[in-house]
C-alpha cells in the first residue's frame, strides 16, 4: 500500500516561507480554491493557510536553539479526523494515503478540526467548508506537468530542500532512506494517529582538533628562522661519557 | 475549546426535551405497574409536545453551527464511524417517535397491542417505548462526539456520557414537575422527588468529573509536539500574527476570573439553588418550581459553556506566541 | 471538484523582482491573468526554488496600493499632505524636463538623482553623467558600501554578486553578521546541500535567526567587535603558523618590501625596483623580496627567489625594511584572544579554538583538481590546490562605522588561509576579479562639472590616492553628499543617506530637484526618519521649500510619495523589461559571466511607465548626448531599444547585455548589437550565461589564461595579476598626506587627525564612532535591526500574504534585560537612544545576546501609507527604528557635523546604535510611538478592498 508524505527536515529549514505562500498561490487558484483573507489590508489580517511555519526557542542563552519548524496536515496512517466526518466528506484515499475533504460534501461542522490533534485543519470562513493541506493531489497525477513538477508546490519551491516528498512505505522512496538515516520521527506520537508525514531531527556536526595537529613538522613558521642556533655552553652528556 | 454557543444550546435543550419525555414515560410504566397513582386528566400529549418542541429547538440550535445547514442532510452518512452522523440518526429518530407518541394520545388511536404478562400494552405504550431508546440513543451518540476524542481529555470519560444523560434527566424532570404543578396534573411528587435525586446525581457526577479534570495533564507537550526533547522550549512565533482559525476556534478568550465565576455559577444555579428549591419547597408551589426550572435551565447552559472551557485541545501547544 | 472552463494558459519565463536575488521564475498567465508564479528549474540562480516574496508576487501585482497615474501636489496643498491631481505624462515629462533643462544650463549640481533598492545603475548612472550633475548615487552608501570596498580594496572582489563561499566543496563554513542578503536562494540551496554533505557550519552575530538558526555553533558576538575577534583569530594563526606560507608567497603582498623608516617621507609605502612596467593601471609588480638564501632584496616574483614573510631588514641603500606580512604579525601581537574576549564577549578558549578550527581545516583538508593551469607569471600548475574553509558576511560587519577595517581583516583572514578563489574557499564572479582598486575614477575636480555638459569623468569610482578625491582646491567636498571628499574618501557608492540632511542644511550647497526612484526616503531607508520627514516640508524664509523640488518614482503608495511635487507611477516587475547587465550588476556565478533580463508578461496597470523609458525620453528631451544620434535627432525609442543599440563607446562592442551579440546573435559579451537579442533571452529563459573552461574558473586574480579571456572580451584593461593587499598602500597614501609628508593634495588641518587614524594600512579594531561619542553607561545596550525572510524592506506590506506572516514587530529583548528594568514579555516598553525614543512591544529571546536588543527591519509602517487602513498593525503595533538612529554622529553646537558613517568609505553606521530600555507607564496608550497623520490614499490607487478577499485566477473580478 501507498502512503504518501512529506519529510520535514528542521536541520535545513531555514524557516524563510517559501512553502507557505507558494502553497497558498497554488492551491488558492487551484482545485482547493479559494482560500480567503480577512482584513488583508486592515488590523490583524488573517486567513486560510495549508501550511504554516512556526519558530521555537530551545535552551537558554547562550545554548539557544532556534528552530523553525513548518507545520501542514500529517496525513495520518490512522487519521482521528475522517471517522468522525459525519458526511464522509473527510477520507482517505486508500491508493495513496492522502487525507481529503470532499467540498461538496462537506457542511462545515468542524468536528473534523476538533478531532485532529495537530491543528492542520482550517475552515473557510468565507466557503463555510473544511480545508486542507491536499498534498497537492491535483500535481501528482496530473500528466500535463513536466514528470519532475508532479510534486507538492511546496517541495518543489523549497531552497533548502528541506521538505522531501515520496511514499514512506515503499523503503527505497527518498522519504524513506530520509527517515531511515536521519532518525525521522513523528509529532505527537501519544495519540497513536501514525501521522505519515516525518521530521528530520536537528544533527550537529563538530570539528575536533588534536594537540599535535597544532606543531607540525611543516609548521611554515620554521621557514622564517633565522641564522644558526646559537651553541650551548652548558655541559652535556655528550661531553661526558664515551663508550 | 472555545464554547461553540450552538452546540451549547443544541444539547441542553433536547437533554431536557429527552429527559422530560422520559420523565412521563417513565410515569405512565410506573402507572401500568401499579406502583403510581393514575393522575387526573391525560398530560401526556402536552408534555410530549414540549418534548417534541425543544428537539426541534435543539435541532434548530444545530443549524447554526453548521456552515453548510443545506446540506444536512448528508450528515447521516457515516453513521457507521461518527458519532456525529449517529447523532443526526438519533435525533431525527427522537423527534419521530416522541411526536408519533403525541400523535396516538392525542387523537386517541392508542388501541391495546399486546399484553405482557398480565399487563396490557398499548400502541402508545410501544411508542413510547421506541421513542425511550431512541431517545437513550440520543443522550449516548450526543455524548459520545464529545467523549470519543480521545485527546481532549476533559471530554474523553464515561463521565461525559453520565453527565450528558443526567443532566438531561434532571433538567428534564425538574422540567415535568413544573408541568405537573402548571396544569395540576401528574404526579408530581414523583417528577420532584426523581428531580432532586437527578440533580443530586448530576451534580455528583459533575463533581467528580470536575475534580477527575483537575489533575488531568495532557500528554502532548511542546516537546512531543515538535519532536525535541529538551526541559525549556519555548515558541516565538507561529506563522501568522493576525490570528488564524487554529487561534479562534480552540482557544477561549476569558480571563481566569470569569471562567472561576462561571463554574462557580453553574453549580448554584445549575445545582444547588433548583436542589433546594425543589426539596424545602413541598408546597407544589408554580414559582418556586420555575424558579428553580429557571435557574437550573441557565446553570445548564453555563455548564455546557464550561464544558467547553474545560477542555483543552492540544492543538493549542502550537499556538502560544506571536512575534 | 468541478470541471473548470478550459482556460488560455501560457507559461512565460522572466525574472523575479521581489527582491534583488533575481531568481528565474515562469509565469503562468490565464486569460491574460497571473495565475501561478513558479519558480524555473532551469535558472541558474534558483533552480526552480522560490522564497516567501517569490511565491507571493501576485499579491503584489494585484496589490491595491499600486499606483497608476502620474500625479502632480495640488496647487496651494502643503507638501506632505498628499493632495494630488493626476495629469498626463506630457504634462508630468514638460513639467520636469522644463525644470531640468533650466538646471543643467546653469549648474548641474542642483539637480541630485539618488536611487534606492533598484538594479538599474547602468541607465542611471548613464543618465546622470550625460546630463553632468555629481548627484548621483544609489543604495550601496547606505547598505554594504563597507562590505564591497573592504573586499575589493583587499582582494579584488566581495561577497554576493562579486563572489561567494564555494560551499560545495567546502568543509568549514564561518557566516559573519549576515540574515539573508542578496544571495537569498542560491545561498539556502548550498548552505542546505553543504550541511548535508556534513561540513560544519558556524554563525557568528548576536542574534540566532535566519541561517544562524540551521548553524552547528552559534558564537554570540557583542555588535561591532567582529573587527576584535578576526584580529584575535589572526593572531592566534599567525602565533602557531597556521597560515598558508606558499599562497601568502606567491600570490599575495605578503612578502613584499615595505619601507619602515619612520623618518622617510615614503615610510610605510612599498620598496620599488627599477623593472621596466608596462603601463598599468594601480598596481606595477615592481615590488621587493627578501630572498632567504641570497639574504638580500631581490625583485618580487624573480625566477627562484624564496621570499621572507618575517623579518627586519636592511636594503643595501641603508634602508630599513619589513615585509608586509611581517608588519601585520607585528600589529596583530597585540591582538590577543584574551584581549578580545573582554570586548567581543567570546571567550579567549572559544576563539583559540575557531582559529584551530579553521587553520587545521584548510591545512589538513587540502583539495587538489586535476586541472592544469598557467599563472600569470608564466608558470604551469598541475592541479588547482584548495583550502576547504569559506566565509560569508555582510551588513553585521558592513553597517558600522568601524566596518571598512572590520571586512579587511576578514578578507585578510581568507587570504592567509588561502582560500581566494580556490575550491572550498571564495570563489569570484565575473567581471570580478578586478584591480585593486578597479580602474573606474571619479572625477577629480570641480572643473568636471560644467553647465551643459556632461560629467567629466564616473560618478562614483575607486580612488588608488588622495588625487583622486572628488574635491575643490581647499579639498572641500564637490558632491551634494561630500561622496569622495577627505570626510569620507573611499566613499565609492555615495552616502545617500546624508543627501537629504545636506540639501536641506544647504551644505555644501543648495539644490533645487531631487528624484528618488524606487527609494523610501521618508522612511526606512533614511536615518532620523522623523527628522528627514520635517526636513521635506521644510520652508526657507520666503516661503520656498528647502528642496524646492522632489520627484518621485515608485510604483507604490509608499510613505515617499506623500511628500513628492510629482509622482511618477512605475510598472511592476511583470510589467516591464530589465536589464541585469554586465555594465552593472550581473548574476554571474563561479563559473562564468551571466546575465539576465525581464521581459513583460501582463500589460501596464493603468497609465503605469516604466521608469527606464520615462528616463530615455527625459534624456532625450534633455537632448543628453549619449542619447542623441550625431545629427541631434532621437537615438533610443524606449529602454528596450536603448538596451539592444547601446554601445559604452560607439563600436566598443559592449553593451548592456552581453548574450547573443553580433547581427545574427552569434557573438557574446562583445559584438555588434543585435535587433533580436531580447527575443532572444526571453527564448532562452531571459539568461545569457557562458561557462568558462575549467582552467579559467580558479585563480583568477593569478591565472594568465583568464586574465586573457578577460581582457579580450571587455572585462578588464589589463592582464597583469592581481596580487592580495593584505598590506595597503592605498590606504597608507591617504595617510602619508594627513601626516602632510607626500607632496600634493592634503586634507583640510580639522580632518587630518581623522584620516590619519582610520586610513591605517593593515586593519586594526576601534570602538564605533557613535559609541566614543556618547555616554555609554546611560546608553548601554546595542540595537540592530535584521531582515526577515519573508519581507523586502517596505515593499511588502501591501501584500496580503505576506503582511500576515510579519503584521507588526517586537523589540526582542534578554529576558535579563526584562528582570533588570522591570518589565515582562509583551510589555509596551520605551527605547531611547541619544537620538530619541520610540514606544514599542517587547518579546524576550533566549536567542539574543543579552547586550544587544533588535527588532525586524522596516515592518513599521506610517499609518494609512502603503494602501493599508489606519488601523493595520503596521501602523499600530509596528514600529520603525530608523527613528532613534541620527545620520549625523553626536555633536555639540557648532561643532562639526559628520554623516554616522565609516569614516574611510561613507558606509551607514546603522548597527552603531546604543540604546536603553524601560518599561512605559501603563497609562499610555497602547499603541507604537512616533505616530504620524495618516496618509490619504492618492488618486489613481484602486478603492480600498474589503473585508474579504480571494483570490482565485479569474475569478477574483
Ligand atoms: N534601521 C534600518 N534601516 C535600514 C536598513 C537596516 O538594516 N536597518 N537597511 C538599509 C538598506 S541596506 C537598504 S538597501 C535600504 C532599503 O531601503 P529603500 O531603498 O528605501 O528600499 P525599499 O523600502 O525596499 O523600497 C523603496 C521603494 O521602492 C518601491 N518599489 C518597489 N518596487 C518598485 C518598482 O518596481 N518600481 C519603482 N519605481 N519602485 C518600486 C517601493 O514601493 C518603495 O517605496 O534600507 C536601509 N534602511
Ligand atoms: N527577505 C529579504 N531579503 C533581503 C532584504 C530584505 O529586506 N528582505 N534586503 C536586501 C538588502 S538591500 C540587503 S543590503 C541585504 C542585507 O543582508 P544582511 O546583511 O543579511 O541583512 P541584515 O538584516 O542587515 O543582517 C544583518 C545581520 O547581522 C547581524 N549583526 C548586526 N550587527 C552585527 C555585528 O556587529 N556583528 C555580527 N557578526 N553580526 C551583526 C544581525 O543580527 C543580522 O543577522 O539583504 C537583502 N535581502
Ligand atoms: S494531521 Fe490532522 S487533519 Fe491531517 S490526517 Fe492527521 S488528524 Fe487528520
Ligand atoms: S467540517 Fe466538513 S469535513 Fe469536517 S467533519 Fe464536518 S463535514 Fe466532515
Ligand atoms: S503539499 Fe501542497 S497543499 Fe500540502 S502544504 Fe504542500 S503545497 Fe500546501
Ligand atoms: S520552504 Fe523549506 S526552508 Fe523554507 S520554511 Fe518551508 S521547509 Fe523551511
Ligand atoms: S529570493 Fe525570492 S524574492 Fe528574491 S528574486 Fe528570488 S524568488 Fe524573488
Ligand atoms: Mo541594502
Amino acid at each position: 500500500m501507498t502512503q504518501l508524505a512529506l519529510v520535514i527536515d528542521l536541520n535545513t529549514c531555514v524557516g524563510c516561507h517559501a512553502c507557505v505562500t507558494s502553497c497558498k498561490e497554488w492551491n488558492t487558484s487551484g482545485d482547493a480554491g479559494p482560500m480567503v483573507d480577512r482584513n488583508p489590508y486592515g488590523a490583524e489580517p488573517t486567513g486560510t493557510f495549508f501550511n504554516r511555519v512556526q519558530t521555537f526557542e530551545v535552551g537558554e542563552f547562550p545554548d539557544t536553539q532556534t528552530i523553525h519548524f513548518p507545520k501542514s496536515c500529517l496525513h495520518c496512517e490512522d487519521p482521528p479526523c475522517v471517522p468522525v466526518c459525519p458526511t464522509g466528506a473527510s477520507y482517505k484515499r486508500p491508493e495513496d494515503g492522502i487525507v481529503l475533504v470532499d467540498y461538496d460534501k462537506c457542511i462545515g461542522c468542524e468536528y473534523c478540526s476538533w478531532a485532529c490533534p495537530y491543528g492542520a485543519r482550517e475552515i473557510d470562513e468565507q466557503q463555510k467548508v473544511m480545508k486542507k493541506c491536499t498534498l497537492c493531489v491535483d500535481r501528482l497525477y496530473d500528466e500535463s506537468l513536466p514528470e519532475a513538477e508532479r510534486k507538492p508546490v511546496c517541495v518543489l519551491s523549497c531552497p533548502t530542500s528541506a521538505r522531501i516528498y515520496g511514499d514512506i512505505h515503499d523503503p527505497e522512496s527518498d522519504a524513506s532512506r530520509a527517515i531511515n538515516a536521519a532518525g525521522g520521527y513523528q509529532l505527537m506520537p501519544e495519540w497513536g494517529t501514525q501521522p505519515a508525514n516525518h521530521y528530520l531531527p536537528r544533527r550537529k556536526v563538530s570539528i575536533a582538533v588534536h594537540e599535535e595537529d597544532l606543531q607540525r613538522v611543516d609548521n611554515p613558521l620554521r621557514k622564517e628562522d633565522r641564522g644558526q642556533r646559537a651553541p650551548t655552553t652548558r655541559t652535556t652528556l655528550d661531553d661526558s661519557t664515551s663508550w | 475549546m472555545k464554547p461553540a454557543f450552538s452546540v451549547i444550546f443544541l444539547t441542553t435543550l433536547i437533554g431536557a426535551g429527552q429527559g422530560l419525555f422520559l420523565a412521563y414515560y417513565s410515569a405512565e410504566w410506573l402507572v401500568m405497574l401499579n406502583m403510581l397513582q393514575p393522575a387526573g386528566s391525560d398530560y401526556t400529549t402536552l408534555a410530549a409536545s414540549i418534548s417534541f418542541l425543544l428537539l426541534v429547538a435543539g435541532l434548530l440550535a444545530s443549524f447554526f453551527h453548521l456552515g453548510h445547514p443545506e446540506r444536512a442532510w448528508r450528515a447521516a452518512a457515516m453513521w457507521r464511524t461518527s458519532w456525529l452522523s449517529r447523532e443526526v440518526i438519533a435525533l431525527p429518530a427522537a423527534m419521530a417517535t416522541v411526536f408519533a407518541y403525541a400523535v396516538i394520545r392525542y387523537f386517541g388511536l392508542d388501541l391495546q397491542v399486546l399484553t405482557l404478562g398480565r399487563i396490557p400494552v398499548s400502541l402508545s405504550t410501544l411508542v413510547g417505548f421506541m421513542a425511550m431508546l431512541a431517545i437513550i440513543a440520543l443522550f449516548v451518540c450526543t455524548a459520545m462526539i464529545y467523549a470519543s476524542l480521545k485527546f481532549l481529555r476533559q471530554w474523553h470519560s464515561p463521565l461525559t456520557v453520565l453527565n450528558f444523560f443526567l443532566m438531561g434527566m434532571a433538567s428534564g424532570f425538574t422540567l415535568a414537575t413544573v408541568l405537573a404543578v402548571a396544569t395540576s396534573a401528574g404526579p408530581f411528587g414523583y417528577f420532584s422527588a426523581m428531580a432532586v435525586f437527578l440533580t443530586l446525581a448530576a451534580l455528583m457526577s459533575r463533581l467528580f468529573s470536575l475534580s477527575r479534570n483537575l489533575n488531568l495533564r495532557s500528554p502532548s507537550t511542546l516537546q512531543s509536539a515538535i519532536g525535541v526533547h529538551h526541559p525549556t522550549i519555548r515558541q516565538m512565533a507561529q506563522g501568522a500574527m493576525g490570528g488564524s482559525f487554529n487561534t479562534r476556534a480552540f482557544m477561549h478568550t476569558y480571563g481566569a476570573g470569569v471562567v472561576r465565576l462561571g463554574r462557580r455559577f453553574f453549580l448554584i444555579s445549575g445545582f444547588v439553588l433548583p436542589l433546594l428549591l425543589l426539596f424545602f419547597s413541598e408546597a407544589d408551589s408554580l414559582l418556586v418550581c420555575a424558579a428553580a426550572l429557571l435557574l437550573q435551565f441557565l446553570g445548564l447552559l453555563a455548564e455546557r459553556w464550561y464544558f467547553f472551557i474545560e477542555a483543552e485541545h492540544p492543538q493549542n501547544v502550537y499556538y502560544q506566541m506571536i512575534s | 471538484m468541478a470541471a473548470k472552463p478550459a482556460l488560455k494558459r501560457e507559461v512565460k519565463s522572466t525574472t523575479c523582482y521581489m527582491c534583488a536575488c533575481r531568481c528565474g521564475i515562469n509565469v503562468t498567465v490565464e486569460d491574460g491573468e497571473v495565475r501561478f508564479i513558479q519558480g524555473n528549474p532551469e535558472h541558474p540562480i534558483n533552480k526552480g526554488v522560490l522564497c516567501a516574496k517569490g511565491a507571493s508576487g501576485i499579491m503584489k501585482q494585484y496589490s491595491p496600493a499600486r499606483l497608476s497615474k502620474p500625479l502632480r501636489r495640488k496647487a496651494g496643498a502643503e507638501r506632505g499632505t498628499s493632495e494630488f491631481e493626476e495629469i498626463s505624462w506630457e504634462e508630468a515629462f514638460t513639467t520636469i524636463s522644463e525644470r531640468l533643462q533650466q538646471i543643467r544650463d546653469t549648474d548641474p549640481r542642483k539637480f541630485a538623482f539618488y536611487t534606492g533598492r533598484d538594479q538599474m545603475q547602468a541607465l542611471t548612472g548613464l543618465f546622470a553623467k550625460q546630463f553632468g550633475t555629481p548627484n548621483y548615487a544609489a543604495h550601496g552608501g547606505f547598505c554594504s558600501v563597507n562590505m564591497a570596498a573592504g573586499m575589493i580594496y583587499t582582494i579584488g572582489g566581495s561577497f554576493w554578486e562579486f563572489g561567494g563561499p564555494d560551499l560545495e566543496r567546502s568543509r568549514l563554513f564561518i557566516m559573519f553578521g549576515t540574515a539573508e542578503d542578496h544571495h537569498s536562494n542560491p545561498m539556502k540551496i548550498e548552505l542546505a546541500k553543504f550541511k548535508r554533505n556534513g561540513g560544519k557550519f558556524i554563525a557568528v552575530n548576536p542574534v540566532r535567526s535566519g541561517y544562524a538558526a540551521i548553524a552547528d555553533e552559534w558564537v554570540p558576538i557583542k555588535p561591532g567587535t567582529d573587527g576584535a575577534l578576526l584580529l584575535a583569530i589572526i593572531h592566534e594563526m599567525i602565533a602557531l603558523g597556521l597560515y598558508d606560507r606558499d599562497f601568502l608567497l606567491h600570490y599575495t603582498n605578503s612578502p613584499d618590501l615595505v619601507n619602515a623608516d619612520a623618518d622617510s617621507d615614503d615610510f610605510g609605502l612599498f620598496l620599488r625596483s627599477d623593472k621596466e612596467i608596462k603601463e598599468s593601471c594601480i598596481d606595477p609588480d615592481n615590488k621587493m623580496w627578501w630572498d632567504r638564501h641570497r639574504d638580500t632584496a631581490v625583485q618580487a616574483h624573480a625566477e627562484g627567489a624564496d621570499a621572507r614573510l618575517m623579518g627586519e631588514f636592511e636594503t643595501e641603500q641603508g634602508c630599513k625594511v619589513k615585509p608586509a606580512f611581517q608588519l601585520l604579525k607585528e600589529r596583530v601581537e597585540q591582538y590577543t584572544p584574551e584581549w578580545a574576549e573582554g570586548i567581543t564577549g567570546i571567550s579567549a578558549q572559544t576563539i583559540r579554538r575557531l582559529a584551530h578550527e579553521m587553520g587545521i581545516t584548510a591545512r589538513d583538508e587540502t583539495i587538489e583538481l586535476p586541472i592544469p593551469w598557467t599563472d600569470a607569471w608564466g608558470r604551469e600548475h598541475e592541479s588547482i590546490t584548495g583550502n576547504p574553509v569559506s566565509f560569508h558576511a555582510m551588513r553585521g560587519l558592513a553597517a558600522h562605522s568601524n566596518g571598512f577595517q572590520t571586512v579587511r581583516a576578514l578578507g585578510i583572514l581568507m587570504t592567509i588561509l588561502g582560500t581566494i578563489d580556490r575550491p572550498g574557499g571564495f570563489r569570484h564572479k565575473a567581471p570580478f576579479p578586478r584591480p585593486i582598486p578597479p580602474c573606474a575614477k571619479p572625477p577629480r575636480s570641480p572643473d568636471a562639472v560644467q553647465p551643459g555638459a556632461p560629467l567629466e569623468g564616473m560618478p562614483l569610482g575607486f580612488p588608488a590616492s588622495p588625487e583622486d578625491l572628488f574635491v575643490d582646491d581647499e579639498g572641500g567636498p564637490v558632491r551634494l553628499d561630500k561622496g569622495f571628499s577627505w570626510e569620507y574618501p573611499l566613499s565609492v557608492h555615495g552616502l545617500m543617506h546624508n543627501a537629504i540632511t545636506n540639501a536641506w542644511r544647504g551644505d555644501p550647497y543648495p539644490i533645487d530637484t531631487l528624484l528618488l526612484f524606487m527609494s523610501n526616503m521618508a522612511w526606512n531607508s533614511s536615518m532620523n526618519t522623523s527628522g528627514v520627514r520635517d526636513m521635506l516640508v521644510d520652508k526657507n524664509d520666503d516661503g520656498e521649500y528647502k528642496i524646492p523640488f522632489l520627484v518621485v518614482c515608485d510604483a507604490f503608495h509608499s510613505e515617499t510619495i506623500a511628500f513628492a511635487d510629482i509622482v511618477l507611477p512605475d510598472t511592476s516587475y511583470l510589467e516591464r523589461h530589465d536589464a541585469m547587465s554586465m555594465l552593472d550588476r550581473p548574476i554571474s556565478d563561479f563559473e562564468g559571466p551571466i546575465d539576465s533580463v525581464r521581459v513583460p508578461v501582463v500589460p501596464p496597470l493603468g497609465d503605469c511607465r516604466p521608469f527606464q523609458d520615462v528616463l530615455v525620453e527625459l534624456a532625450t528631451r534633455l537632448k543628453l548626448p549619449r542619447f542623441l544620434n550625431p545629427d541631434g535627432t532621437r537615438k533610443f525609442k524606449d529602454y528596450k531599444d536603448l538596451v539592444i543599440n547601446y554601445e559604452t563607446e560607439p563600436g566598443s562592442g559592449i553593451g548592456f547585455l552581453a548574450g547573443w551579440r553580433g547581427k545574427g546573435g552569434e557573438k557574446f559579451m562583445r559584438g555588434e548589437p543585435n535587433p533580436n537579442q531580447w527575443e532572444m533571452y526571453a527564448k532562452n529563459n531571459c539568461v545569457y550565461e557562458h561557462k568558462l573552461p575549467r582552467s579559467y574558473q580558479y585563480m583568477r586574480n593569478w591565472n594568465r589564461g583568464y586574465l586573457h579571456w578577460a581582457q579580450d572580451h571587455g572585462l578588464i584593461r589589463y592582464t597583469d595579476p592581481v596580487n592580495l593587499h593584505l598590506y595597503s598602500e592605498v590606504l597608507q597614501r591617504f595617510r602619508l598626506a594627513a601626516e602632510g609628508k607626500s607632496a600634493g593634495r592634503q586634507p583640510p588641518d580639522y580632518l587630518r587627525e581623522r584620516v590619519r587614524t582610520h586610513f591605517d594600512p593593515l586593519p586594526f579594531y576601534s570602538e564605533p564612532l557613535e559609541t566614543q561619542a556618547i555616554d555609554k553607561d546611560m546608553y548601554p545596550l546595542n540595537a540592530i535591526t535584521q531582515r526577515p525572510m519573508a519581507m523586502y524592506h517596505s515593499w511588502d506590506s501591501q501584500n496580503a500574504w505576506l503582511r500576515q506572516i510579519h503584521a507588526h514587530n517586537y523589540l526582542f529583548v534578554s529576558p535579563l534585560v526584562g528582570a533588570q528594568q522591570g518589565f515582562g514579555d509583551g510589555d509596551w516598553i520605551w527605547v531611547e537612544s541619544a537620538h530619541g525614543r520610540v514606544r514599542c512591544m517587547c518579546r524576550f529571546s533566549e536567542a539574543v545576546e543579552p547586550g544587544t536588543v533588535w527588532t525586524w527591519n522596516a515592518i513599521g509602517k506610517a499609518s494609512g501609507a502603503w494602501g493599508l487602513e489606519a488601523g493595520a498593525n503596521e501602523s499600530k503595533k509596528g514600529f520603525l527604528l530608523n527613528h532613534l538612529i541620527s545620520e549625523e554622529i553626536p555633536a555639540a553646537a557648532g561643532e562639526h557635523r559628520y554623516s554616522n558613517s565609516d569614516p574611510i568609505t561613507g558606509q551607514a553606521a546603522w548597527y552603531d546604535l546604543r540604546v536603553r530600555v524601560y518599561k512605559a507607564d501603563a497609562h499610555e496608550p497602547q499603541e507604537t510611538s512616533p505616530q504620524f497623520a495618516t496618509q490619504a490614499r492618492v488618486p489613481g490607487m484602486e478603492p480600498a478592498r474589503g473585508k474579504w478577499q480571494a483570490f482565485v485566477r479569474g475569478l477574483s473580478k
